[in-house]
């Protein structure tokens, strides 16, 4: 098994572009198949799929199920399986419309308005999810009920846990404050938005400068200085675009007077405003850098990789593999409270069926995304991509006018081609 | 020759474990001194691995004591065995496949910066110095250990036993999936380590290897063990007869 692999010759001395860039050749893949099916569907659509507007939607839909995925990369990597995640989102989405508009309002008797109503709020969201998250984990870990059950049984508990809450009602409106991690109706406009893409590609290149820099020191083989400079140029770009396309969007006229209205000014002439960046993206940056970080630079990301490659290694290393598992779900749990967060607030209100099927978006795109089943193998950027390409290839079909039956077809049939064309990937690279 | 006068670095007294009514390791005691080899024999299934799983914190034995360097000590995790030096080089080489040699060289003991994130280059760099010492062939770093022959996998769990200053060293079937150069490799390290006063506890089931690597053999069978014998004492035949038929041959003489 490891003799084919160790057969071949070490590398070329010459180097082709892709690998001289050191980049991850499933993630050009995957971005590739992306422009693909956006070309695709903007040709059908005659270019109404391509447009700032549609990008924007296609992002902030997307943001609740990449928040997700990237939590359910830890947990397949794990060799567990989470399907509780879009109940969970569910029963904390519950928690906290009763805290917002119904507790702490008149209750507690906070005004209607007041900051401390969204923050306590998210707080309340945030550890309902992390405790259920960590009790599910016990159970797996160390009572050693299997995953599939446990969050099978969640899957059924949490989402009635919820209806029993809020007696099957919707909870609404949602405070203000708090709404503005929906999406559209919290966007930071043209200026801030072109300001944190200078901040987040000055970052992103001072990372790779720093990383080259530490390699050097301890004698670590580099790569060519021009691949590096590709390499901040593309990253630059990419940044630079997003923001751009967002920029582009710009707010209808009629929401544009309304907006002057309530202050009681009149609209300038020629008067013209865009969205920008939605609170929500900004937050799921925010959690993708987090999570990325935890895979790559610390001990718990490392046990968690560890852990699926080989539980029994890891467990003969002294990796507490039960505390581990405990550690996992917790992440899964938190993650689903943030995503209730911006589901409800996209919606302005708490509906008795948000997040219904969600389990099965995130593991498609977490699963589409690269991480594998048997574990050990998996990255976050990889999932929030997988979540993109589930979510595009849903609105491009609902655009063109697939019958509802037919897009999930198609959706199911993709997951299943994805899966086989990275088995396929996998055996030619001779890697698991 | 290592002095057995002193106190030993490892006694292990009336050790037993039973996995449901299966008496695994049955009222066994053995002792180590720094700088020698104890080889442990004995057929499949007479209780050899299960016994060194309980010096390295696998298993947690149900009756019997252990002692390190003469003082009681309760080993009831690797990490506890980790904590008094005990090393163990598992048959199953215990590697995470989707790793790379660094990260598995230091799983579980990651050196981390100030800020507690890993510190990936002072372990890649580590990782090279010590690699160049135990098997100058090895190059590939940072490639999955899947990817890597038997022998570059060996080297990777030996590098991981000897790196973190191990006093003892436990080695279950070190050679079993190596070709010649690489099984004289692991025979040149074991004597240098002993030089260095490390004790080593070897399973192995070639008897003739065992005759040449160990300073004293252990013969286990059913559980029990059936006699520990000084290898300059013993025939080949003699170990043979004790392995199948379970009775130590000089005991008869003796009797």
């Amino acid at each position: 098994m490891t003799d084919t692999a160790a057969g071949r010759a070490p590398a070329p001395p010459r180097r082709s572009f892709i690998q001289s860039l050191e980049v991850d050749l499933r993630l050009v893949g995957m971005i590739g198949a992306f422009i693909v099916l956006c070309v695709m569907f903007d040709v059908v659509t005659e270019g109404r799929f391509l447009t700032p507007r549609n990008l924007f939607n296609l992002t902030i839909q997307t943001v609740s199920v990449a928040i997700m995925a990237t939590g359910m990369v830890f947990v397949i990597v794990t060799r567990h399986i989470d399907l509780s995640v879009g109940s969970l989102l569910a029963t904390c989405s519950a928690v906290m419309a009763m805290t917002q508009t119904w507790f702490l309002p008149q209750v507690i008797g906070l005004d209607y308005g007041n900051p401390l109503i969204w923050i306590v709020t998210i707080f309340v969201g945030l550890f309902v999810g992390t405790a259920i998250g960590a009790f599910q984990g016990w159970l797996i870990g160390y009572l050693t009920i299997p995953a599939f059950i446990v969050t099978l049984g969640g899957l059924l508990v949490w989402r009635n846990v919820a209806w029993y809450l809020t007696d099957g009602q919707t909870i609404g409106p949602l405070d203000d404050t708090f709404r503005m991690f929906g999406g559209i109706t919290g966007t930071i406009g043209v200026d801030a938005s072109w300001i944190v893409a200078g901040l987040c590609s000055a970052a992103a290149v001072v990372l790779m400068a720093m990383s080259r820099r530490t390699k050097a020191r301890h004698g670590v083989p580099l790569k060519p200085v021009w691949a590096e400079g590709v390499m901040m140029l593309i990253v630059v770009g990419a940044i630079f675009g997003f923001a751009a396309v967002l920029n582009a969007y710009e707010i209808p006229s009629g929401a544009v007077r309304r907006m002057f209205r309530e202050r009681g000014e009149a609209v300038p002439d020629g008067f013209v405003a865009a969205y920008g960046l939605p609170i929500s993206v900004l937050l799921l940056v925010a959690i993708a850098v987090a999570m990325t970080v935890i895979a790559r630079r610390t001990r718990l990301g490392r046990y968690i990789f560890a852990t699926g490659g080989n539980p029994d290694a890891a467990e003969l290393s002294g990796i507490n593999t039960r505390l581990l598992t405990v550690k996992v779900f917790a992440i899964m749990g938190a993650l689903c409270a943030i995503s209730a967060v911006v589901a409800s607030a996209r919606l302005s209100f708490h509906s008795n069926d948000i997040g219904t099927l969600d389990e099965l978006r995130v593991i498609a795109a977490a699963v589409i995304g690269g991480t594998a089943l048997s574990g050990g193998v998996g990255t976050i950027y990889g999932a929030i991509l997988g979540a993109l390409i589930m979510q595009s290839l849903q609105s491009g079909m609902a655009m063109v006018g697939v019958d509802a039956p037919f897009q999930n077809i198609v959706v199911g049939t993709v997951l299943v081609l994805a899966v086989l064309i990275d088995i396929i990937y996998r055996r030619r690279l001779g890697v698991k | 020759m290592a002095d057995r006068t002193t106190t030993p670095l490892v006694e292990m007294e009336d050790i037993s474990i039973a996995f449901g009514g299966v008496h695994a390791v049955d009222h066994v005691s053995l002792s180590l001194w720094p700088g020698e080899v104890l080889g442990l024999l004995g057929h499949n299934g007479a209780g050899k691995s299960t016994l060194i799983k309980i010096l390295s914190g696998a298993y947690r034995a149900d009756t019997g004591t252990i002692r390190i360097d003469g003082t009681p000590v309760k080993i009831e995790s690797p990490r506890d065995a980790r904590r008094y030096n005990i090393e163990t080089i598992y048959q199953t080489l215990a590697l995470a496949d989707n790793l790379d040699a660094t990260a598995n060289l230091f799983l579980g003991r990651e050196i981390v910066t100030p800020l507690g994130f890993m510190d990936d280059a002072a372990m890649e760099a580590e990782t090279r110095r010590i690699m160049a010492r135990l098997n100058p062939n090895f190059k590939r770093l940072s490639e999955p250990v899947a990817a890597l022959s038997g022998g570059q996998r060996q080297s990777v769990a030996i590098a991981r036993a000897v790196y973190f200053n191990a006093k003892i060293l436990i080695m279950d079937e070190p050679t079993a999936a190596l070709g010649v150069h690489e099984t004289q490799m692991v025979a040149e390290l074991i004597e240098e380590l002993k030089r260095q006063g490390l004790g080593i506890i070897l399973i192995s089931h070639d008897t003739r290897e065992m005759m040449s690597l160990c300073d004293r053999l252990t013969v286990m069978k059913n559980g029990k063990v059936v006699g520990t014998e000084a290898t300059a004492d013993v025939t080949e035949d003699d170990i043979l007869s004790m392995i199948i038929m379970g009775t130590n041959p000089r005991d008869k003489a003796a009797a």
